[in-house]
C-alpha cells in the first residue's frame, strides 16, 4: 500500500488526551502495521518554578500547519497511520502538551517521521508558551531555541 | 488601497495591544518589509512590538512567508514571534 493513501489524524484541542487510546485507535487500522512510535511532550514544573504553561495558538492555521507538516511526513516515509495532537490553554505540570503517533510496518520510518514531525511542530507550528511561576502570576514567554532550529534543518 | 485582517499573537500582540484589527493598505506598501516598516511608524505600541523585524514571523493567509513575499492577494495578515510549541 503506497503511503499516498494516508490520511493524517491532526487535532488542536483544549481537553487532555488518552495515549493508550489514541494509540489503539491507529493501530487498529491494519494488520501492515510493524511499528508504532509514540512521542508525547508534558509540561515541566522546571524544578519547582511553574505552576502552568499557557499555550497560545493561531486557531485556523495551528490545523492547516500541523496537516502540512503530517501530509510532508507521508510524502517522505512509508507510513500506515500518523497522528498529531496538540493542546491549548493553561496547562499544568505532568499534563500532556503533545502527542505525535507514527506508525509503518517498518520501525525506522515510524521513528525517523515521528522526529521529523516534532521538530517541524517546535518550529513550525503556530503556538506560543508562556510560563506561570509557582506565586500565580504571569511569568514571561518561553524563547525560541537555536537547537530547535538546528534539529529542523537536520531534514 | 486594499482591506485586510491583521492579527497579531504572543507578545507582539501585547506590545501592540490588540489581537487584531481590519485595517486599509496604503498602495505603496508591496512586500512583507514594507508593511512591517509601515506599522513600526503607527505608534509606540507598533514600534516596540517591531523593533526588531527580522525576527518578526509572519503568515498571509494562514501560511508561512518571507519578508519578501508581496502582499498581494493577502486577506488575512498574522504577526507573530518565533514559535514554541511542542
Amino acid at each position: 500500500m503506497g503511503g499516498s493513501t494516508v490520511v493524517p489524524t491532526v487535532r488542536i484541542q483544549q481537553e487532555d488526551f488518552d495515549l493508550a487510546e489514541e494509540v489503539a485507535r491507529l493501530s487498529a487500522g491494519g494488520s501492515n502495521i510493524g511499528a508504532v512510535v509514540t512521542f508525547s511532550g508534558l509540561c515541566r514544573d522546571e524544578d519547582g518554578r511553574l505552576s502552568a504553561l499557557e499555550l497560545e495558538h493561531y486557531p485556523g492555521m495551528a490545523e492547516a500547519e500541523i496537516g502540512r507538516i503530517a501530509e510532508e511526513a507521508i510524502r517522505r516515509w512509508p507510513l500506515t497511520g500518523l497522528t498529531a495532537i496538540h493542546r491549548h490553554g493553561l496547562i499544568v505540570p505532568g499534563e500532556n502538551i503533545v502527542v505525535v503517533i507514527a506508525a509503518s510496518s517498518h520501525r525506522q520510518a515510524a521513528f525517523e517521521a515521528a522526529a521529523f514531525m516534532m521538530d517541524f511542530l517546535k518550529t513550525r507550528a503556530p503556538f506560543w508558551k508562556r510560563e506561570h511561576l509557582i506565586d500565580g502570576t504571569p511569568g514571561p514567554w518561553v524563547d525560541a531555541t537555536e537547537a530547535d532550529e538546528t534539529s529542523t534543518r537536520r531534514w | 488601497m486594499t482591506a485586510v485582517k491583521l492579527r497579531y499573537f504572543a507578545w507582539v500582540r501585547e506590545r501592540i495591544g490588540t489581537a487584531e484589527e481590519d485595517i486599509e493598505l496604503p498602495a505603496n506598501l508591496n512586500t512583507v518589509r514594507d508593511l512591517l516598516l509601515w506599522l513600526q511608524a503607527r505608534d509606540d505600541g507598533y514600534a516596540e512590538a517591531l523593533r526588531h523585524p527580522e525576527v518578526i514571523r509572519v503568515a498571509i493567509n494562514q501560511e508561512h512567508v518571507d519578508h519578501k513575499e508581496r502582499l498581494e492577494g493577502a486577506r488575512e495578515i498574522a504577526l507573530f514571534p518565533p514559535m514554541t510549541g511542542g
